[in-house]
């Protein structure tokens, strides 16, 4: 609403004559509801307008690249999970993809297909747990408890395959840790068949709603070029107007083998964003329908290639070199040969990139991540300059910040 | 496995800076090697001439104890054609490296990082501080000579 | 009608077939303290997702009185540290926890939050006990809502039998609270 009002020209149209000039100082979190974890921002105001908000970030700092550099490649896997915490899987994706790519592995087509499917299940879950906390910063309780219970049956499905309901690790280097489990495809089918028609009740409380729309609509405004000098990437980039999805531009897992679109709006606010991540929500089912239908019911799930991948468990009873391998794989992990790499895949928050540099060992000697939600929250000074107190927690919302994703 | 060796990026940037870069065999984009002098003519030119408006990711790479010791990585996309390249420079111990926020101000906070994190002091834009560790810790974490556990005694 | 006629039954037996229930004063205290705990909205990690999880419908944490989860501290009586603690975050649950009234009581859930975890690094405190008395331990990467569930109603059991809070059992032997 106050969006793009500077203060100045309050104080020159005598409408703040009578107040004093001074701002204030206001600090928001690190233990604050509507921050969505422990992100701190400290606000200067001019009376409820802020002048700047600048995050203050690390309170979840875990030190997971330091952590990782003692870590086997294998083992680093692991850590992956716990960054965006709210999409892990996509994250694993980002993390084999670069160490395959470094190695030169060719990984099973049914796998691959099995990722794209658990990546935009993912996907789906942070966006649902995205919708129903945004939601319920503006206002409206009802909607997270929607969104929870059908991601109560993401989370079924991944626990089903993988054995846990957050952070699988359930991707290894070489494939998948182990293959879908029985009644799957009947399982996930009745899944996808459902959602429509939950995506439409939630629709049902939030499209047309003016509660929410006037909270939303020129709010937190971010134009294409602030948007990438920024470095945002992801649905903010999108809702600013720049077509860039990696699916779809620098296809991985054979991406560009699926039918879909990708939302795109030109508007750079609030009310953008909030419909490029609905409307992504849908592209996810889509893609996932087509996913189950490539993926064969048996098949393989992980590359034949034993330096990388653990023999079955029926060969390691009864073949002496399975059993050397499994020992080796899990004694000492494999090596990666010298070099660097750097992939980029598109999570639910934007691009997650893993940028690895080998020196031929066992253990990664540098072992980075390009996180999403750490350069998206660049962007909130942009946006909420000039906005009122209760915009900056819009902004917060509609970034998408996951906080293990920001202080990794 | 192929290594990249050659690509228009490259052709491009060797053309306009001829004889003072270096070409890095990678397999998973064109990289170059520059002097850090060079850094910001070359970033410049990445961005206005060659459409990498996109500043994906910086970064450091500690190679304690080797000399210079420290790597500076820059990843930049162009978002219209997608080409990535590569960017490396290195600096000494306790030297500066030229920021690149005037080219992406969203450089800020990834500097501030590989300061926070590796000691490696950028000039040419407001005093750094630390982002993740708090305002009086002592040592950059990252850095080979960092232990594990940090101070902490058990 | 006298209480005492019936040699047999104590008075208190007698007492219930005629529908007066007794009890002491503390019990009564105890019993109503575990069944309106409050918690303070406090998540961290990746634990504060599943704690979130634990309010709605298929876990439904209002069937032990404790879904009333506090924005502000000062109305809450139990923390529920839901993630790792880095070493920046320290000192703020530490404030947090001393800003909640008395009495209080603390559950560490997860890994990270009992012993650091994964994450044996300089980042993150090996263990919200350096910084806060821990009542109850919840494990688990991240722990399933039913083990949170479980560590709640063990600290229901704790309230219920009368054992004090873990800060004053530090504080009455001698040690920091």
């Amino acid at each position: 609403m106050a969006q793009g009002v500077k203060t100045d020209d309050l104080f020159e149209t005598g409408l703040h004559s009578s107040l004093s000039r001074e701002s204030m100082v206001l600090n928001l979190g690190p233990q604050h509801p509507a921050t969505h974890g422990v992100l701190r921002v400290r606000l200067t105001l001019d009376g409820e307008t802020v002048l700047h908000a600048e995050p203050v970030i690390g309170y979840l700092h875990t030190g997971f690249e330091k952590t990782a550099e003692t870590h086997t490649y294998q083992q680093a896997n692991t850590l992956t999970d716990r960054m965006d915490y709210l999409s892990p899987l996509t994250n694993n994706l980002a993390y084999v993809l670069a160490v395959e790519k470094l190695m030169g592995i060719e990984v099973p087509k049914r796998a691959q297909y099995i990722r794209v499917l658990f990546s935009e299940l993912s996907r789906l879950g942070s966006h649902l747990v995205w919708l129903g906390t945004h939601v319920m910063d503006l206002g409206a309780m009802s909607v997270l408890f929607y969104c929870l219970r059908e991601r109560e049956l993401i989370l079924d499905l991944i626990e089903q395959t993988a054995g846990v309901r957050m952070n699988p690790s359930y991707f290894r280097v070489g494939g998948l840790a182990y293959d879908l489990p029985e009644g799957f495809h009947e399982n996930c089918q009745r899944f996808l068949d459902g959602f429509p028609k939950w995506m439409q009740s939630y629709k049902n409380l939030v499209q047309g709603n003016p509660l929410i729309e006037d909270r939303l609509k020129g709010v937190g405004r971010l134009s294409k070029e602030d948007a990438l000098a920024l470095s945002a990437t992801g649905p903010i980039l999108r809702a600013s107007g720049v077509p860039m999805d990696l699916r779809k531009s620098d296809p991985y897992c054979f991406y560009d083998e699926f039918e879909f679109d990708v939302p795109v709006r030109t508007g750079g606010d609030s009310f953008d964003r909030f419909w490029v991540r609905m409307e992504e929500m849908e592209q996810s089912v889509r893609i996932m329908n087509q996913a189950l239908a490539k993926i064969d019911p048996v098949g393989a799930y992980t590359t034949t290639d034993r330096k990388v991948s653990l023999p079955p468990r029926e060969e390691i009873y009864g073949n002496m070199e399975a059993l050397i391998h499994q020992f080796k794989l899990v004694s000492g992990g494999f090596n990666v040969p010298k070099g660097e790499v750097y992939q980029g895949v598109e999570g639910p928050k934007g691009e997650m990139g893993f940028y690895i540099v080998s020196d031929g060992g066992a253990r990664p000697y540098r072992w980075r991540a390009r996180t999403p939600s750490f350069y998206n929250l660049q962007t909130m000074p942009t946006m909420t300059r000039g906005g009122l107190v209760a915009d900056v927690i819009v902004a917060i919302g509609t970034i998408d910040i996951v906080l293990g994703d920001v202080d990794k | 496995m192929t290594l990249i060796t050659q690509a228009p990026v490259l052709d491009a940037l060797e053309a306009r800076f001829p004889g003072s870069l270096e070409v890095v065999p990678a397999v998973d984009q064109p990289t170059v090697k520059a002097p850090k002098e060079m850094l910001l003519a070359l970033m410049d030119f990445a961005k206005q001439s060659l459409g990498m408006s996109l500043l994906v990711d910086v970064t450091a790479v500690d190679w304690f104890p080797a000399r210079p010791r420290f790597e500076l990585v820059y990843h930049l996309l162009n978002p219209d054609t997608m080409e990535r390249v590569r960017v490396k420079s290195w600096c000494h111990l306790n030297e500066e490296m030229p920021s690149v926020m005037g080219i992406w101000p969203g450089a800020d906070w990834p500097e501030r990082e590989t300061y926070d994190l590796f000691g490696v002091v950028f000039s040419g834009r407001g005093e750094v501080h630390r982002i993740y560790m708090p305002e009086d810790w002592e040592g950059h974490p990252l850095r080979k000579d960092y232990p594990v556990a940090g101070p902490r005694v058990d | 009608m006298g209480l005492n006629q019936d040699p047999v039954k104590s008075v208190e037996e007698q007492a219930a077939e005629r529908g007066i229930l007794t009890t002491t004063v503390e019990k009564m205290t105890h019993w109503a303290q575990k069944s309106s705990l409050w918690p303070a909205t406090f998540g961290l990690a990746c634990c504060a997702i599943e704690m979130i999880n634990v309010t709605n419908s298929r876990f439904d944490l209002a069937r032990f009185g404790m879904e009333v989860f506090r924005a502000s501290p000062r109305q809450a009586d139990l923390m529920i540290v839901a993630g790792r603690v880095s070493q920046k975050m320290a000192p703020v649950v530490r404030t947090v926890w001393e800003q909640m009234p008395e009495p209080k009581w603390v559950i560490s859930m997860g890994a990270c939050a009992s012993s650091g975890g994964v994450f044996d690094n300089y980042a993150i405190v090996q263990g919200v006990d350096h910084v806060v008395p821990v009542d109850v331990y919840v494990p688990g990467c991240p722990p399933t809502p039913d083990a949170l569930l479980f560590g709640i109603l063990k600290l229901q059991e704790k309230i219920t039998r009368g054992l004090p809070p873990k800060y004053r059992e530090l504080a009455a032997a001698g040690g920091p609270a």
